[in-house]
C-alpha cells in the first residue's frame, strides 16, 4: 500500500453546502497543528475554510504512536501496567484499572474488598482530576484563563493524594494485578476529607466564573450539535455521548469494583452541543464527590489490599475482554493468552479515538473558533488516540 | 526661553511616561492577573518583581530578529513602527493637567480618532506582509473588528462633545468641574469603554490574536524587537484608552487634595486595572458574535444616546433664550 501523502490531505467527505445566494468564494486550506496551542497535544487538523466558515475538518493522527500494543506482546503481564499509564496520561489510574481487570479476568482472580473500595475512590478522584484538566483547557480554548488556574489549584490536591499512595503524580502504576500497590498511608483519609471540602468550594468557583457567563454560554450553546443516534453510530461514549441524551454509563450498566454498591445518578444533557457536554462533566464531578463520600466509612474496615498472585503470571490459554467507564468513555482491554508469560495480543479500545472520529460531523457549518471549542468539548488525549 | 524649556520637558514627559507605564504594565498586568487568579505572578526579579520589566526587555532585545524569507520585507518592517507612532502621537492632544499638554488642539478628539484608524493599518499590513495563513486570518478579523468598532467609538464621544461644546480635550475636561461626564453620559461611557477594549484588541475582543485559534494572529511571524513593538504598542494603546476614558468621562485632573497630575494618573491606572480585571473574568467572543454585538447593539445605542443628548441640550438652551 502506498504511503499516504499528508501534505495534500484527501478531502473526500461530502462537502457542506453553504446557503445559496452568496458571493463566489475561494477556499483556504489551513493545517492546524501538530504544533498548535489548542489541539491538545500533537493532533493535526486539516481545515478547509471559506473565510471563517469551516467546510471540512480532517484529523491527521499518529504523531504520538508508540506501538504500545505491539510492545505489550514482548512484556510480561505485570510489566505492561506502566505502559497503560502512558495511554491516557490525564487519567492513568483508569488506564491501569482497565488493563488490570482484563488480566484478573483472565486469571480468574479478584481483588480483596478493601482494594476494591480504594480502587473505586482512586478511580473517582481520577475522574475529577481528568475533568478538571478538561474544564481548565476548555476554558482556555475559549479565552477564559482564570478558570484554568482554579481547576489546576484543586487538581494539585488530588495529585498530592495520589503521590502519597504511589509516589507518582502523573503515571501512577498504582493499580496492580490482584490489588493495589500499597495500603493507604496514615492520615490519608484526613487529606481526602480536606480535599473534598476544598473541591466543593472549587466547583462553586468554576461555575460562578463560567456557567452563567453570557459570553461563555454564547460561545458553546448550540455549537457542535450531535444527535444521540449519530453519537451512537460514531461509537461515542462517556460524557460526549451522555451530552446527547443517552444514559449509557458502564458504572451503572455493567458495574465493576464497588460501583454496584453506591448510589449515584448518571449525568445527562439533552442538547447534544458543547454546553450539554459541559453540563454533563460538571454534574459528573458532583456525582464523583458523592460516590467518594459514600465510600469513606468503608475505608475504616481493615483488610488486605493484595491477593496472592504467583511471581510469574502464566494465565491459562484463552481470551478476556474487560471494559471500564474511563473519564472519556469506554476504555476496553482485550487480552489473549496462550498460557505463556507474555500475552499473545493486547488490544486497547480507546474512547478518545472514537470520539475524535465524529469531529467532522460536529463541525459542519461552524466557524473556525467553534472547531477549537468542539475539539475541547469532546476532550481527547492524544496518547490514547495514537497509542 | 523658560517657556520653551517647559514645552520641551512636557513633550519629553508625554513621550516617556506612556512608555514607562506601558512597560510597567507588562509586569503589572501579570501581577494583577495573578492576584485575581490566586497565584503569585513574576515576583523574583527585584522588589516584588518590578525588575521583571528590565529582564524581559533585555531578553527580547537579545532575541534573533528574524524576517521570514517569504515575507514582504519593507512592509513587514514598517508595520510595527506604525502602531507605536499612531498610538503615541494620540497622547499629544491629551491635557493631563491645566497647562500640561503638548498641543491642546481644537480638534483633539478627531485627531485621536484619525490616529486610531491609522493603527489599523499596522495590524493589516503586518498580517498581509507575513504571508502566513494564521496572520492573514488574524488581520482579516482585525480589519473587520476595528473598522466597525471605530464607527460607534466616534459616535459614543459625540454626546460628550455636544455637552462640552468642543472637540478639545482640555475644554472637555474643564467642563467636568462640577459633574463628571460619566454620569450624564453613562451610555457613552460604557460604549466607549467597550469600543476601547475592542480597539486595543483585549479580551473579550482579542480575536485578531486569539492564541487558541490563530496561534498569535497577525504577529505570528514576528520576533525580537519587532514583536516587542507590537507587544508594547498594545500596552501603550491600553494606556491611551484609559487616559481618554479619564479625560472624557472621569473628570480628568479634577479631584480634591492631591495635585491635578496625580489625580489624572491615578484615575488612568484604575481604568487600566479594570481592563485587566475584564481579561481575568471573560472568555473571547466569536467573530460573528462580535460583529453582531457591535452593529446591532452598540451602534443603535450610541446613536440613541447622541439623539437624546442633542435633544436635551437643545431644550436646555431653548429655556435659556
Amino acid at each position: 500500500m502506498p504511503l499516504r501523502d499528508f501534505r495534500i490531505p484527501e478531502f473526500d467527505a461530502p462537502e457542506v453546502q453553504l446557503p445559496t445566494g452568496e458571493l463566489a468564494h475561494e477556499t483556504t486550506i489551513v493545517s492546524m497543528g501538530p504544533q498548535h496551542p489548542s489541539t491538545h497535544g500533537v493532533l493535526r487538523l486539516m481545515l478547509k475554510l471559506d473565510g471563517e466558515s469551516v467546510l471540512q475538518v480532517v484529523p491527521v493522527i499518529g504523531y504520538l504512536h508508540r506501538g504500545t500494543e505491539k510492545i505489550a506482546e514482548k512484556r510480561s503481564y505485570a510489566m505492561i501496567v506502566p505502559y497503560t499509564d502512558r495511554l491516557d496520561y490525564i487519567s492513568s489510574m483508569y488506564m491501569n484499572l482497565g488493563y488490570v481487570r482484563a488480566v484478573e479476568g483472565l486469571l480468574g482472580i479478584e481483588a480483596p474488598p478493601r482494594a476494591r473500595v480504594i480502587r473505586t475512590i482512586l478511580g473517582e478522584l481520577q475522574r475529577i482530576a481528568s475533568h478538571l484538566v478538561w474544564l481548565g483547557t476548555f476554558g482556555l480554548d475559549l479565552g477564559a484563563w482564570t478558570a484554568f488556574i482554579y481547576c489546576f489549584r484543586e487538581r494539585e490536591l488530588i495529585l498530592d493524594l495520589f503521590e502519597q499512595i504511589c509516589g507518582a503524580r502523573l503515571t501512577y502504576n498504582a493499580i496492580r494485578i490482584g490489588g493495589i500497590v500499597a495500603d493507604l498511608p496514615a492520615g490519608w483519609e484526613d487529606g481526602l476529607r480536606a480535599y473534598l471540602t476544598a473541591q466543593e468550594q472549587g466547583l462553586r468557583d468554576y461555575e460562578g466564573l463560567l456557567t452563567g457567563n453570557p459570553v461563555f454560554r454564547a460561545r458553546i450553546e448550540g455549537i457542535g450539535v450531535i444527535s444521540a443516534a449519530d453519537a451512537l453510530n460514531w461509537g461515542l461514549s462517556g460524557p460526549s455521548l451522555r451530552g446527547s441524551g443517552s444514559t449509557f454509563d458502564l458504572r451503572k450498566d455493567d458495574p465493576y469494583e464497588c460501583y454496584g454498591e453506591v448510589d449515584f445518578h448518571v449525568a445527562t444533557a439533552d442538547s447534544g452541543d458543547c454546553l450539554g457536554r459541559y453540563e454533563v462533566r460538571i454534574q459528573e464531578m458532583h456525582e464523583s464527590l458523592s460516590i467518594i463520600r459514600q465510600l469513606l466509612p468503608r475505608l475504616q474496615e481493615p483488610g488486605e489490599v493484595q491477593t496472592k498472585v504467583p511471581r510469574v503470571l502464566k494465565p491459562p490459554a484463552g481470551e478476556f475482554y474487560a471494559h471500564v467507564e474511563a473519564p472519556r468513555g469506554i476504555f476496553g482491554v482485550y487480552v489473549v493468552s496462550d498460557g505463556s508469560a507474555n500475552p499473545v495480543r493486547v488490544r486497547f479500545r480507546s474512547p478518545s479515538f472514537a470520539n475524535l472520529s465524529a469531529l467532522n460531523t460536529m463541525c459542519a457549518g461552524m466557524k473556525l473558533a467553534d472547531v477549537v471549542a468542539i475539539l475541547g468539548s469532546i476532550d481527547i488525549v492524544l496518547g490514547e488516540v495514537d497509542r | 526661553m523658560l517657556e520653551l524649556l517647559r514645552q520641551a520637558l512636557i513633550i519629553i514627559g508625554v513621550l516617556a511616561v506612556p512608555f514607562l507605564i506601558a512597560s510597567g504594565l507588562t509586569w503589572g498586568e501579570r501581577r494583577l492577573l495573578a492576584l485575581f487568579q490566586d497565584r503569585y505572578g513574576p515576583n523574583r526579579v527585584g522588589p516584588g518583581g518590578v525588575l521583571q520589566v528590565a529582564a524581559d526587555m533585555f531578553k527580547i532585545l537579545m532575541k534573533e530578529d528574524w524576517t521570514p524569507p517569504f515575507a514582504d520585507r519593507p512592509v513587514f518592517v514598517l508595520a510595527p513602527a506604525i502602531i507605536i507612532i499612531a498610538t503615541l502621537s494620540s497622547f499629544a492632544v491629551l491635557t493631563f493637567a491645566p497647562g500640561i499638554a503638548v498641543a491642546d488642539l481644537n480638534i483633539g478628539l478627531l485627531f485621536f480618532l484619525a490616529m486610531s484608524s491609522m493603527a489599523v493599518y499596522s495590524v493589516v499590513l503586518a498580517g498581509w506582509a507575513s504571508n502566513n495563513k494564521y496572520a492573514l486570518l488574524g488581520s482579516l478579523r482585525a480589519v473587520g473588528q476595528m473598522l466597525s468598532y471605530e464607527v460607534f467609538m466616534g459616535l459614543s464621544l459625540m454626546g460628550v462633545v455636544i455637552q462640552a461644546g468642543s472637540f478639545s480635550l482640555g475644554t472637555i475636561t474643564r467642563a467636568q468641574q462640577h459633574l463628571w461626564f460619566c454620569v450624564p453620559q453613562v451610555v457613552g461611557f460604557v460604549v466607549f469603554t467597550i469600543a476601547g477594549l475592542a480597539e486595543t484588541r483585549r479580551i473579550p475582543f482579542d480575536l485578531p490574536e486569539a492564541e487558541s485559534e490563530l496561534v498569535a494572529g497577525y504577529h505570528t511571524e514576528y520576533s525580537g524587537l519587532k514583536f516587542a513593538m507590537f507587544f508594547l504598542g498594545e500596552y501603550v494603546g491600553i494606556t491611551l484608552i484609559a487616559a481618554l476614558v479619564t479625560a472624557l468621562f472621569l473628570g480628568g485632573w479634577w479631584g480634591p487634595v492631591l495635585p491635578p497630575l496625580v489625580w489624572f494618573l491615578l484615575k488612568t491606572l484604575v481604568v487600566i486595572a479594570f481592563f485587566i480585571l475584564v481579561r481575568a473574568a471573560l472568555p473571547r467572543l466569536r467573530f460573528d458574535q462580535l460583529m453582531e454585538f457591535g452593529w446591532k447593539l452598540m451602534l443603535p445605542l450610541s446613536l440613541l444616546n447622541l439623539l437624546v443628548t442633542g435633544a436635551v441640550v437643545l431644550w436646555q438652551e431653548g429655556l435659556r433664550f
